[in-house]
């Protein structure tokens, strides 16, 4: 008896959708990831995953094509390693040459002490979250731009709205990504393109599971609901999920800084 | 990075351990962890053996055992709810190879749509793949499909000797039954191959017939039994051995090519107040709900999940019994001993400590699929009591004796205080399973029920 999960045989059962897309997920085992390929699978659309793990990627690749994905296809490469762009690009660009999305989901979120008291650990953290996510962005935007069509959404966080304490190193390379992505939405409005800033609030995932009450953090699978419907629509251009965290954070950039430095948070 | 945070997690016990309060169903005892890892992916359940120190891990799924056969006191618990992946699927045999933590909720959403259902499936859908092979769970289908375990086909054992042990009724023969019902204690199940079965659809052919005695139960049973695949009854718990109560049987219905939209349904957003379930509260509950289902009985077309899962219905429903929580007692009493039957039935009526759910079902006589396998042929009897200390614990033990004196035996995953005696009476060949526990696997009820340390 062979196993495998052979897509003719997993048409989608579930509610029909308008059309098939072309989704790239750079990042595929981050924990926010993991929920978003699920409900597109459950939806049919064809997808590409790039993580480093190919035995991770195989795994992912045998379970979205069990829930309905139409096509799973692989790549297995470091995407902090800006080296390593040049070939991830050329092979989405093979693989969907009329990809519609492109979803950027990876981070690293060390503790905010080992960057305080480690350079190394500080410029690792900013490189990943901030330098090697706009290089690949940028590959992606210049494709798309050509086309006159697609969406690019990247996975940022709350953390980047107001630098705190706690978690500045890591708030600052986010922060820095949606100032980019702002930038970028600019640029590419005029060619029809979509650039949306995701910025979800504390998420139950591997990456958080040593911070403080996490137990009480969102369920990916919310964050993942937010996000797929914000990919098959027009707006937002911000989406902050779960949805309260707009108004905490609006609320939180109000504090004067005077009494803002004072918080321990 | 998960990679990263799951070496991290394995470094913490040198630091300030984390305590973590994790409950069973039950929600008693109330015991706090050491740690709890959440491994992401199966590549990282190797590190988190290797790190152990011996005796110290226990895999956990959704926590619906009842007592503290999933609980690991002062020590560390695996949370395999991360490991949820399906990795394989062959339409043409409706088998299926899953991680362990991928749910029988998930296995029927996934897998109803086209046309297969569990083979077997217990009284709530959320139980993982490994909880339902560790405690070789069984359901109404019992006397004609026999357990869980008997529709697992080949399971991928994690062991912290042996790195990956492939098991199946052939290849590690013993390992696969010892497994099957393991208790969790052989190791962290990496993947297992579930056997399906067809179904026409979601819809089920359903029957509730009224019973006013424990004679008539039997002939519905034995009547039932050759022509309906699911059966099992309602006791009101009140009734002593007049043993008034609902039994329902069923057959998956040929395709009614109706619209099915699943339900989800109310969450108990907190533990109720101890008082408002006394005696008088679950008397009133036990005569409604008979009269209720005497005055619809007969047959009818339902959805497969009011069938099957009638608690799942609303959410989080322990939380009922209070914040001292409850306990189950679920025990078999050999066949053609009826007199015992009738003396637990009476010795709870009279406690006046009777529950809303008490369960009846007639075990079929299937061999059982692992070592420590609790269904064998008998009767057996499930009722829930609200944990009011020292006196139900006294009324359970005066249980125990009725049940140890049939050659009955008590299932350990509804247990949180059967005692040694009980449980080697239960399991008289428990000392043969032992070879096969993990040397970093243990558990609050292994330690208990046996003295391991």
């Amino acid at each position: 008896m062979t196993l495998t999960a052979d897509p003719t045989t997993t048409l989608p059962t579930g509610t029909a959708v308008a059309a098939t897309k072309r989704i790239i997920i750079l990042g595929a085992t981050s924990g926010i990831a993991l929920e978003v390929q699920r409900q597109l699978s459950l939806q049919g659309h064809e997808l590409l995953l790039v993580a480093r793990s190919p035995e991770r990627l195989a795994a992912l690749q045998a379970d979205l094509l069990t829930r309905g994905a139409q096509q799973v296809f692989t790549y297995s490469a470091d995407l902090a390693s800006i080296h390593q762009h040049a070939s991830i690009f050329d092979f989405a660009r093979r693989t969907f040459p009329d990809v519609d999305t492109v979803l950027l989901a990876y981070g690293s979120m060390h503790d905010q002490r080992d960057s305080e008291a480690s350079v190394d650990t500080l410029l690792e953290e900013l490189h990943v979250n901030f330098v090697s996510a706009t290089a690949l962005l940028t590959l992606f935007a210049a494709d798309f731009e050509r086309r006159r069509t697609g969406c690019l959404a990247a996975i940022t966080s709350v953390a980047g709205d107001r630098g705190r304490r706690s978690n500045y190193v890591y708030g600052s390379a986010k922060g820095a990504l949606a100032l980019f992505l702002q930038g970028l939405r600019s640029r590419l409005h005029p060619a029809g393109v979509r650039v949306i800033t995701i910025k979800p609030g504390p998420v139950q995932t591997p990456m958080t599971d040593h911070l403080p009450n996490a137990a009480r953090f969102a369920d990916p699978k919310q964050i993942a609901r937010d996000i797929v419907r914000a990919l098959e629509r027009r707006s937002p251009d911000v989406l902050y999920t779960p949805k309260v965290w707009r108004y905490i954070m609006t609320a939180v950039q109000h504090i004067p800084e005077g009494i803002f430095k004072r918080l321990s948070f | 990075m998960s990679g990263q945070s799951a070496a991290s997690l394995c470094k913490q016990p040198a630091a300030p351990p984390s305590v973590k309060r994790i409950l069973s169903w039950g929600r008693y005892p109330k015991i706090a962890h050491h740690h709890v890892h959440k491994p992401a992916w199966n590549d990282q359940i190797p590190e988190i053996l290797k790190a152990a120190a011996p005796g110290s891990l226990l895999p956990y799924g959704l926590g619906r055992s009842y007592g503290d056969s999933c609980l690991n006191a002062g020590r560390e618990l695996i949370d395999c709810c991360r490991l949820d992946r399906i990795l394989g699927f062959d339409e043409a045999t409706g088998m299926v190879r899953c991680e362990s933590g991928v749910s029988i909720s998930d296995i029927i959403d996934t897998f109803l749509p086209k046309g297969w259902f569990p083979s077997v499936t217990p009284g709530t859908r959320f139980v993982t793949v490994g909880g339902a092979i560790a405690n070789d769970v069984h359901g109404k289908n019992h006397h004609c499909a026999g357990t869980f375990g008997a529709h697992v086909l080949q399971i991928g054992l994690h062991r912290s000797n042996d790195g990956l042990v492939v098991c199946n009724s052939e290849d590690n023969s013993q390992m696969f039954r010892a497994t099957i019902g393991g208790l969790g204690l052989t190791g962290v199940i990496a993947w297992a191959d579930i056997q399906l079965k067809r179904v026409a659809g979601p819809w089920m052919d359903a029957e509730s017939i009224p019973f006013q005695s424990l004679g008539t139960f039997f002939d519905l049973t034995r009547e039932s039994n050759e022509r309906f695949e699911y059966t099992v009854a309602w006791l009101d718990s009140f009734a002593g051995k007049n043993a008034r109560g609902i039994f329902f049987r069923g057959n998956h219905a040929a395709d009614k090519g109706k619209e099915f939209h699943p339900k989800r349904g109310p969450k108990l957003p907190f533990a109720l107040p101890t008082w408002m379930l006394n005696r008088y509260s679950v008397k009133a509950f036990n005569g409604a709900y008979y009269r209720l289902h005497a005055a619809r009985k007969g047959a009818s077309v339902v959805p497969y999940d009011s069938f099957f899962y009638p608690l799942d219905s609303i959410r989080q429903w322990n939380l009922l019994y209070g914040q001292r929580g409850f306990l189950q007692y679920q025990c078999v009493i050999p066949e053609n001993n009826l007199a015992a039957v009738e003396e637990l039935l009476d010795c709870i009526a009279d406690s006046g400590m009777g529950s809303c759910l008490g369960v009846l079902k007639q075990f079929g006589s299937a061999p059982p699929s692992g070592m420590l396998s609790f269904p064998r042929p008998g009767l057996t009897i499930a009722l829930d009591f609200a944990m009011h200390g020292e006196r139900t614990l006294q009324l359970m033990q005066s249980l125990d004796e009725i049940v140890q004196q049939s050659g009955g035996a008590l299932y350990p995953a509804k247990d949180a205080r059967m005692s040694t005696v009980l449980f080697e009476a239960s399991f008289p060949r428990w000392q043969s399973f032992v070879p096969y526990i993990d040397a970093k696997m243990s558990s609050s009820f292994w330690r208990r029920v046996t003295g391991a340390q």
